[in-house]
């Protein structure tokens, strides 16, 4: 499946603001080492970035592209003037392929404490890095006592992630007014509601909780107009699902906890990280008097072949 | 050796009746034979041929010392936000140079070893993929910075300055109790240590033949100097600033080596490269001395809660163009599981076992370590391995035998068993005990002893002495300053004299070789700001002073002049129904705030005399009341104000620092003068306003020998708003300012005079020009107006 996408962000300054120094998390990823095709037959790589490309306006006088830690693309752009607005203009087209079902775990749960301990690497993919609490997911007990009530003794690892993300899907009601970018997730999970961040996160909080390395994933999500209306233009919105590790046979497993479903090709992603903190779209410094105010709008509209 | 003698000879002080070392412990001053130590036989004469009220005064100098200094520690938690003395215990821990030696060589083998891991961990990761760390040891802590993989320190070395805990085991040899890699503190209390016991055992310290410790310092500000890459760049110590419990030692350190404080706002990157804003505009840093755990330097890419840091930071040290002392994310090596991997790995890395061991430590993620834990938990200390306490720190994460589990209900084993890969047992330590001062005699008392390390040119110095830390107790179970320990001076001592290296008492003669450096524009805005506080401050005290002195004679009905004043003040806050007004506090408050930030520009004695006031108006505070009572408080709070003021004006030096402090004095004084006349020296004022502006404007002996009349509109305006001669009048001021400006950075562009110089040039032109028939109020409110803009345009050009 292709996609082209397109976003637009804007940030408003009610006065000037000076010192503006942004980093940017929204090209989306190659990933052309990850075998989409589930190792029948010719292998395809699970998503690719044919071509893309990040504008700021107004030009920043220093901008860096470089790819951090987990192998993220990110920009860093600095301006020296003050500003009333800048506007991030992103333009992607993405193939996607389909992710064969997961591998029936090789390991069940219990396992899997052995396995993480057996890594000996902390390359950007290895487990190690998701298992230990992070800035937006610390160990959350009460989160923790909830995942210990969806895990059945004996069951495979990627047996867990699903039941936990369909169980967290139907006790926790979407609402995109309820929480903020910086609502802790023991308020988002107390109160169980939120949007895809709090879903994500508080799923990740719960897997660790229970010894399954997880991280997140942000992305676009093609959404699909009500039956008989049209795409409303711009109406998508940034999406965050989970990454989870099911032991060195299955490996990464993606659970979109907000839709009930592992992530398919209607997932484009953008950066892995621990939590939001690694790969929030927009992470910006500044000196400013008043409050400024952001506005985003995204397309992820499918190519007909 | 004369040991036996003096042990028998030391029995027979007074002061060491009831000297008995705990049994089984070791101790400084007699080992377990009985005998004295070499190296204090000295120092217990010298203290048996004193009397006892000489020792207490002579002690009394040392403690005077440190309170004259300033010197504090900062107490945090349990309602008691305050500051408390510096707890020294006047008699040092002393220890021989060939000990010291012995001591040296084993840390400075440990600082090459935690180099050389700081360079696997953020390098290729070997030391994990042979299986020697275990990968959550490093990913699972939180100082490890993602950001910094694979990142080279610009200097080619990841620690430049550290610090190890170490304390004497029962079977004499020395051990490591913990690494301190971060941003290690306590240096800087160390010296002032040296000074105060200097002074308690003046006389004897001169010939004692102590090893001094300004040479580690100078050596290591050298050291600091040639790792600049661009010899324009600076080097600035990075504090958290003023509310830290280690503030002092920041100011302290940066007046002592001539180097710039800087906070994280006054720093900026610009196309890559760090830069402090200065009066000057901006300037590169080449080197930056944090006193800030790593993870609060960059909001950008690290907590992005951080108020304390540089948004870009980390992209001007990815790009080679300052080195941090220590490397960013050097602070993963202080956690204590590392103790338990550091002796194989110095097998590994240098080949050699470590010279100095350290406290044995299994770190709980492999089955046999854990088995060996659970084994022996009756005398192991079990806790969170990323925890960088100390052994000897309670705290309640870590326990004897995994009590901190148990108390939340759990089984050790079920606990080791879940989370092992989280946990550290280490071996319950016993420390030494050494002599410290009580009522009159000495004690025993466990200690430990901070040890610092610099990089230099020469590699790694060790200070010879350092920082010891006293238990409160002869039961070895805390030795924290913050559980009412105390510390102590270490003497390495010499049985050959020793250079006399000159060990100046905190002034920066030593360094300072040229003249004082730029001026970070956050320095420049305190130091603005301290001059008009205190001016407001002082101002406030004339007008609630003549209020107050005339309430007695006014009548009940109250007087046009009186309503007037009333409201002049009201319209500044001002309460007159408060006999000690609320706003003077505050103002003084912001005084002391804005003087907290730049404790490295101004002497110890302001600082005291600014302090002293605040104390004597919060002692005055609540009892004051309106009337003489009042007048008379002002009157008091006025000389201690004119101390301050004179203070600074005698001794700070006159270079850019000394012009900001004197700009805002002089614009708070020119303002409030101009306002105060505009309104009681107008053409239509209440009866009694000359007389009251010649007062406020503590003017009244002039006025009575320039003018035989009585104040008249013309002699006040002459007098307070002309005369160039009277410091007291808005003249003087304006010149005042005109003449600071004029010879601030940027004054002049190209030959030409700065648009902010022309302001002030046509400001000190306008009010010359005029007469005192011509300066009414509304020329005075032009004036007021003209003097707000310059105001405008001073703090927009040097301290934003």
């Amino acid at each position: 499946m292709r996609y082209d996408i397109t976003l637009t962000m804007t940030y408003s300054y009610d006065s000037p603001a000076a010192g503006v120094r942004q980093l940017a998390h929204l090209l989306p990823l190659d990933l052309l080492d990850f075998d989409g095709a589930g190792g029948s037959g010719q292998p395809v790589p699970r998503q690719r970035l044919i071509a893309g490309r990040l504008d700021f306006d107004p030009e920043p006088a220093v901008r860096e592209d470089r790819f951090d830690f987990f192998g993220n693309a990110i920009s860093e752009v600095a301006f020296h003037e003050a500003l009333d607005e800048i506007v991030i203009r992103l333009q992607a087209r993405v193939e996607v392929n389909k992710v064969s079902a997961p591998i029936p775990a090789t390991i069940p749960l219990d396992g899997l404490v052995a396995a993480v301990a057996a890594c000996w690497d902390l390359g950007p993919r290895s487990p190690v890095h998701f298992i230990y609490p992070s800035p937006r997911v610390p160990f959350d007990p009460a989160i923790a006592d909830y995942a210990r009530g969806c895990s059945q003794p004996g069951a495979s690892v990627a047996g867990v992630v699903e039941a936990l993300g369909r169980r967290l899907n139907v006790d926790m009601k979407f609402d995109a007014e309820a929480t903020t970018a910086s609502t802790p997730i023991s308020e988002s999970f107390a109160q169980r509601h939120g949007v895809c961040q709090d879903f994500s996160q508080i799923m990740i909080s719960a897997l660790r909780s229970l010894g399954i390395p997880a991280g997140y994933v942000s992305g676009f999500l093609r959404t699909l107009p009500p039956p008989g209306k049209p795409r409303l233009e711009g109406a998508d919105a940034m999406h965050a699902w989970v990454c989870a590790w099911c032991g060195p046979d299955t490996g990464w497993v993606e659970y979109d906890p907000t839709n009930a479903t592992f992530a398919g090709t209607d997932h484009v992603v953008v950066a892995y990280g621990r939590d939001y903190a690694d790969v929030a779209p927009v992470r910006g410094a500044m000196r400013i008097a008043g409050s400024h105010t952001s506005d985003q709008a995204v397309d992820v509209i499918p190519l007909t072949d | 050796m004369p040991g036996k003698a003096n042990r028998k000879r030391a029995g027979s002080h007074a002061f060491l009746q009831g000297y008995v070392p705990s049994e089984g412990v070791p101790d400084e001053l007699f080992d377990f034979g009985g005998e004295m130590r070499p190296g204090w036989s000295g120092l217990i004469e010298h203290l048996a041929s004193q009397k006892a009220d000489q020792l207490e005064r002579s002690f009394a100098r040392g403690r005077q010392y440190l309170r004259d200094a300033g010197v504090f520690f900062r107490q945090y938690g349990a309602g008691d936000q305050g500051v408390r003395d510096w707890p020294l215990s006047p008699v040092p821990v002393v220890l021989t140079d060939m000990e010291w030696a012995e001591i040296s060589a084993g840390l400075i083998q440990r600082a090459d070893l935690l180099e050389a891991v700081a360079a696997d961990i953020y390098g290729d990761n070997s030391l994990v993929a042979q299986g020697r760390i275990p990968a959550g040891l490093v990913a699972g802590n939180p100082e490890w910075l993602r950001p910094m993989v694979g990142v080279r320190p610009a200097s080619g070395h990841f620690l430049h300055f550290v610090a190890f805990e170490i304390g004497r085991r029962p079977d004499g040899r020395w051990w490591v109790l913990g690494d301190r890699t971060q941003a290690p503190s306590g240096a800087g209390y160390a010296l002032e240590n040296r000074v105060a016991s200097m002074r308690s055992f003046s006389g004897y310290y001169r010939n004692a033949n102590v090893v001094r410790l300004a040479s580690f310092f100078r050596a290591f500000r050298d050291g600091l100097n040639a790792l600049k890459q661009d010899p324009s760049g600076r080097v600035g110590i990075l504090s958290p600033g003023p509310m830290t419990d280690t503030y002092y030692e920041h100011a302290y350190i940066a007046r002592y080596l001539g180097m710039m404080l800087l906070e994280g706002e006054d720093l900026t990157v610009e196309s890559g490269r760090l830069m402090v804003r200065t009066v000057s505009g901006l300037q590169p840093v080449s080197v930056l001395w944090r006193r800030l755990d790593s993870v609060w330097v960059d909001p950008l890419e690290l907590d992005e809660s951080s108020r304390l840091g540089t948004p870009g930071l980390l992209t001007a040290v990815r790009n080679g163009n300052v080195t941090m002392i220590n490397a960013l994310g050097t602070g993963v090596l202080e956690s204590r599981a590392f103790l338990a991997f550091l002796p194989r790995l110095s097998e590994v890395l240098l080949g050699a076992p470590l010279r100095m061991p350290n406290v044995a430590t299994w770190w709980c993620g492999g089955a046999d370590e854990r088995a060996h834990v659970a084994g022996h938990a009756d005398r192991m200390m079990i806790g969170p391995a990323n925890s960088i306490r100390l052994p000897l720190e309670p705290g309640e994460d870590t326990a004897l035998g995994g009590a901190a589990a148990q108390r939340k209900g759990r089984d050790v084993a079920a606990w080791l068993e879940a989370e092992g890969d989280r946990l550290i047992g280490q071996d319950q330590v016993t420390l030494s005990t050494t002599p410290a001062w009580f009522e009159g005699r000495l004690v025993p008392r466990p200690m430990s002893i901070r040890v610092f390390l610099a990089r230099t040119e020469d590699g790694w110095q060790v200070m010879p002495g350092g920082y010891a830390r006293l238990a409160a107790e002869q039961d070895p179970s805390a030795v924290s300053i913050r559980q009412g320990g105390s510390v102590a001076d270490v003497w390495v001592v010499s049985d050959k004299p020793v250079a006399a290296d000159t060990m100046l008492h905190h002034s920066t003669e030593t360094f300072v070789r040229s003249l004082p450096g730029i001026l970070p524009s956050r320095a420049a805005d305190n130091l603005f700001w301290l001059g008009r506080y205190v001016e407001r401050a002082e101002g406030t005290m004339r007008l609630v002073r003549a209020y107050n002195g005339r309430i007695d004679e006014t009548p009940a009905g109250g007087s046009p002049l009186m309503d007037s004043l009333k409201e002049f003040l009201e319209d500044r806050d001002v309460d007159v129904e408060e006999g000690l007004p609320r706003h003077l506090v505050r103002t003084l408050s912001s005084a002391v705030n804005s003087a907290s930030h730049i404790r490295d520009r101004f002497s110890v004695d302001a600082w005291a005399s600014l302090t002293d006031l605040q104390r004597t108006l919060a002692k005055m505070s609540p009892k004051v009341v309106p009337g003489d009572d009042a007048a008379a408080a002002m009157g008091v709070l006025l000389r201690k104000i004119t101390g301050f003021s004179g203070l600074v004006n005698d001794n700070m030096y006159r270079f850019t620092g000394w012009r900001f402090l004197t700009l805002g004095r002089s614009i708070e004084r020119a303002l409030a003068m101009a306002s105060l006349l505009s309104v009681f020296a107008d053409r239509d004022a209440r009866e009694g306003g000359f007389d009251l502006c010649v007062e406020v404007g503590d003017s009244v002996m002039s006025h009575r020998r320039r003018y035989s009349v009585t104040t008249s509109r013309e002699t006040v305006i002459d007098l307070l708003a002309l005369d160039h001669l009277n410091p007291r009048s808005i003249a003087y001021h304006v010149d005042e300012i005109r003449n600071q400006i004029s010879l601030l950075p940027g004054a002049e562009v190209n030959g030409q005079l700065s648009g902010l110089s022309r302001s002030a040039l046509k400001l000190y032109s306008d009010l010359t020009l005029h007469t005192p028939q011509t300066l009414d109020g509304e020329a005075l409110g032009r004036i007021l107006q003209d003097i707000y803009t310059l105001t405008g345009d001073v703090a927009g050009t040097y301290l934003s």
